[in-house]
């Protein structure tokens, strides 16, 4: 459900459960606490294979479809910066754009050296327009948070970065700016990794974060538009994270739509929503077409951090043949970090550790754009992916030897 | 769902543009200059240009069967070194001398080397050169009937250069339009600089190669010419158009495995060769320098490369 400590499960099977009652809570300092999604039976409690590959204890709800609520929801009262992380925590909210960063981590810093909240419109990858969604249609909820983090914690400056593709969310965003001077509505040209948090930042503020530091070093706080927007709807109903707005599409989809569904949903009944299929998908994806995890079967299920699944046909999925690399040069003047991938590679393959580092993989956000731009249809990324586990494992041997 | 779909690591999408569409782009964008050859030269051109094209496919395609490689024709890189080669040899050269240069430039050069992406020097240049001191390919005269006229009223020594640019040292005023337009002396592709610059033009639109390249190449010959050439502007002018000059800066620096691939390597890369070039051009034995200079420059590329690389965004220490 997000990066750090799996949360600790805390209701038994058998158990009666209702729309927002805890079923698992935070396991150490970065963890998030889990909220039924339905109301229903818990009838199984155990180990599953995730689509991103965890095998992890799953808890499984059969729905009574009574949609009941839990009757202990309430708003929460936000009298201080310390209530305002609290319920943050407490929502089980962690970084809705992908990541899955347990969000109220992000938030405590030391909010005199925080020169700007920066929020994260910009679509993480192609497909996906479930930011958008968020921002056309929550803006009530994002002014409603907004107004609490200005006021809590003493934030001046709220910059909104949109790509300019986005018009209706452009507009949306810009009327909430009219209504606070703190919020500025930066339009960003489209591209990608415009969404990826060290290219948002430059392009929002000017400002380079180093490589292996955060946003907070260089005075910035990065929040995805859909994760602000569930900080506002808890702070108003006092209902935790239980539903996700997820992109289904694809050129396999019927009718691709975004769908606001309970966490934990299958994806086949996600593609049931959106009509089905038109033709036999030839790849299913969990995320982007970028980034995201090919799984076997739709058998899987959205989690907290989810965005958009695909079913890409045919066409789409297309991958043309390896060939030799004929040094045209457009890996690294596509890679954002300006890295050079097909260098990076050949390193690799001499397991050359030394070479790997000069040439700096390590800062590599694994975007995937050399591998889409190689005209030889290079496994790029992969070796990137690769050459960082190695590296990995080497400083691991090395520590381990001290 | 009836079959299983496909399990693959990201990313999931490609662009689109492979080796082969690239290859094509640049076959496309030098049809132009072939076509204005052949009207310039006569048919004579065609069959030059044939014989490079089928020697070179066929070169290649033998010595992928001879070393039981998987047969590598199909990216079109030697359609587009046979073509090139080609455009760089006059019309009446012997055709049995094209199927050598032809020879040279892929298995020489290409193949042995480890074939497509492992030559360190631009085939169709290297064969072009070895032309040149071999047979003294490029001293054969090939000219439109126009300029010869022009030429032998002008000056009476100079008919049996093969571009302009000597008679131009003497003295030899010609029209600048005829050598825009390729009314003059010269290899098959490199007379019409109308059709070139379409050519590169079309390449910079598709996103083939950059501008850097052939601007910085050919605007700094013209700096140079001018400087070295008495602050004639008329002179540097004509000497930027006459000689292989656009042939080379369009098509032949920008080969991407033999050229750097940063846009400060380009331009390290065209400055250097513009500057061989024209010391060629003034001071030595030769009257024509790209072809040396681009051999040259290729050669330094893994440095030019290396000392230009870009620089990591946000990576300060290592």
């Amino acid at each position: 459900m997000h990066i750090g400590k799996p949360a600790h499960v805390v209701v038994k099977e058998g158990d009666h459960v209702d729309i927002g009652t805890l079923i698992a809570e935070q396991n150490g300092p970065i963890s998030s606490p889990i909220y039924s999604s339905i109301s229903g039976t818990v009838t199984k409690i155990r180990r599953t294979l995730m689509a991103t590959g965890d095998l992890i204890l799953a808890i499984t709800v059969r729905s009574d479809k009574k949609e009941t609520v839990d009757p202990s929801i309430a708003p929460p009262a936000i009298n201080s910066a310390e209530d305002l992380i609290e319920a943050i925590r407490a929502c089980g909210l962690v970084g809705l754009g992908g990541a899955g960063f347990p969000t109220y981590v992000k938030f405590k810093v030391d909010f005199s050296k925080i020169d700007a909240l920066i929020i994260n419109g910009a679509e993480c990858e192609p497909y996906i327009t479930s930011d958008t969604h968020t921002m056309t249609k929550k803006s009530d909820d994002m002014a409603y948070a907004f107004a609490a983090i200005e006021k809590y914690f003493g934030i001046k400056k709220i910059i909104i970065g949109i790509e300019n593709n986005k018009k209706e969310a452009i507009e949306s965003m810009r009327l909430l700016a009219k209504n606070d001077p703190c919020i500025e509505v930066r339009v960003l040209p489209s591209l990608y990794p415009q969404g990826g948090e060290k290219v948002l930042v430059y392009h929002t503020t000017g400002k380079v974060i180093p490589a292996g530091k955060l946003p907070s070093d260089v005075g910035c706080i990065v929040c995805n538009c859909t994760t602000v927007a569930a900080i506002g709807n808890y702070l108003q109903t006092g209902m935790p994270l239980v539903r996700k707005c997820v992109t289904v599409a694809g050129g396999a989809v019927k009718e691709p739509c975004n769908v606001i569904a309970p966490i934990g949903t299958e994806f086949s009944e996600l593609f049931k929503a959106c009509g089905g299929f038109v033709c036999d998908p030839e790849k299913i994806t969990y995320g982007g077409p970028m980034m995201g995890l090919s799984v076997p079967d739709c058998s899987f299920q959205i989690l907290k951090n989810t965005n958009a699944i695909l079913a890409l046909d045919k066409k789409e999925a297309r991958l043309p043949k390896t060939t030799p690399c004929i040094r045209c040069g457009n890996c690294t003047s596509h890679c954002p970090f300006g890295l050079n991938p097909a260098n990076i590679a050949l390193a690799l393959d001499q397991k050359d550790t030394q070479r790997l580092k000069a040439l700096r993989v390590d800062v590599c956000m694994e975007c995937g754009c050399c591998s889409y731009i190689c005209p030889a249809n290079r496994p790029l990324v992969q070796k990137n992916k690769l050459a960082k586990m190695l590296l990995r494992e080497e400083s691991a041997k090395e520590a381990a030897k001290k | 769902m009836t079959s299983n779909p496909r399990i693959s690591i990201s990313p999931h999408i490609h662009s689109g543009k492979t080796t082969q569409s690239i290859m094509l782009d640049v076959l496309i964008a030098l049809a132009p200059t072939a076509i204005a050859g052949t009207v310039i030269f006569g048919l004579r051109s065609l069959a030059v240009i044939a014989t490079c094209l089928v020697c070179c496919i066929l070169f290649e395609s033998l010595f992928n069967i001879a070393v039981k490689k998987e047969q590598t024709v199909g990216d079109l890189s030697a359609a587009v070194t046979g073509l090139l080669l080609a455009l760089n040899l006059p019309a009446n050269i012997p055709l049995w001398q094209a199927a050598v240069g032809s020879f040279f430039a892929i298995v020489i050069v290409k193949c042995l080397f480890g074939g497509i992406g492992c030559n360190f020097v631009n085939p169709a240049i290297t064969a072009r050169v070895f032309m040149l001191v071999s047979f003294g390919a490029m001293t054969v005269q090939s000219f439109p009937k126009k300029t010869m006229d022009a030429i032998s009223s002008a000056t009476s020594d100079t008919v049996s250069m093969s571009t302009p640019l000597p008679s131009l040292q003497s003295g030899y005023e010609p029209d600048l339009l005829d050598l825009f337009l390729g009314q003059k002396g010269g290899a098959i592709g490199e007379v019409c600089i109308l059709a070139l610059l379409l050519g590169g033009i079309y390449l910079i639109a598709r996103r083939v190669i950059t501008w850097h390249m052939p601007v910085c190449y050919i605007s700094a010959v013209f700096a140079l010419t001018f400087l070295l050439g008495g602050f004639d502007a008329r002179f540097a002018l004509a000497s930027v158009l006459s000689g292989g000059l656009f042939l080379g800066a369009i098509f032949m620096a920008t080969d991407y495995v033999t050229s750097p691939s940063t846009a400060w390597g380009k331009v390290v890369f065209a400055l250097g060769a513009a500057l061989i070039t024209v010391l060629i051009r003034f001071y030595g034995t030769y009257p024509e320098g790209v072809s040396f200079a681009i051999l040259f420059m290729n050669i330094i590329t893994p440095y030019i490369d290396s000392f230009t690389a870009r620089k990591i965004f946000g990576g300060g220490k290592a």
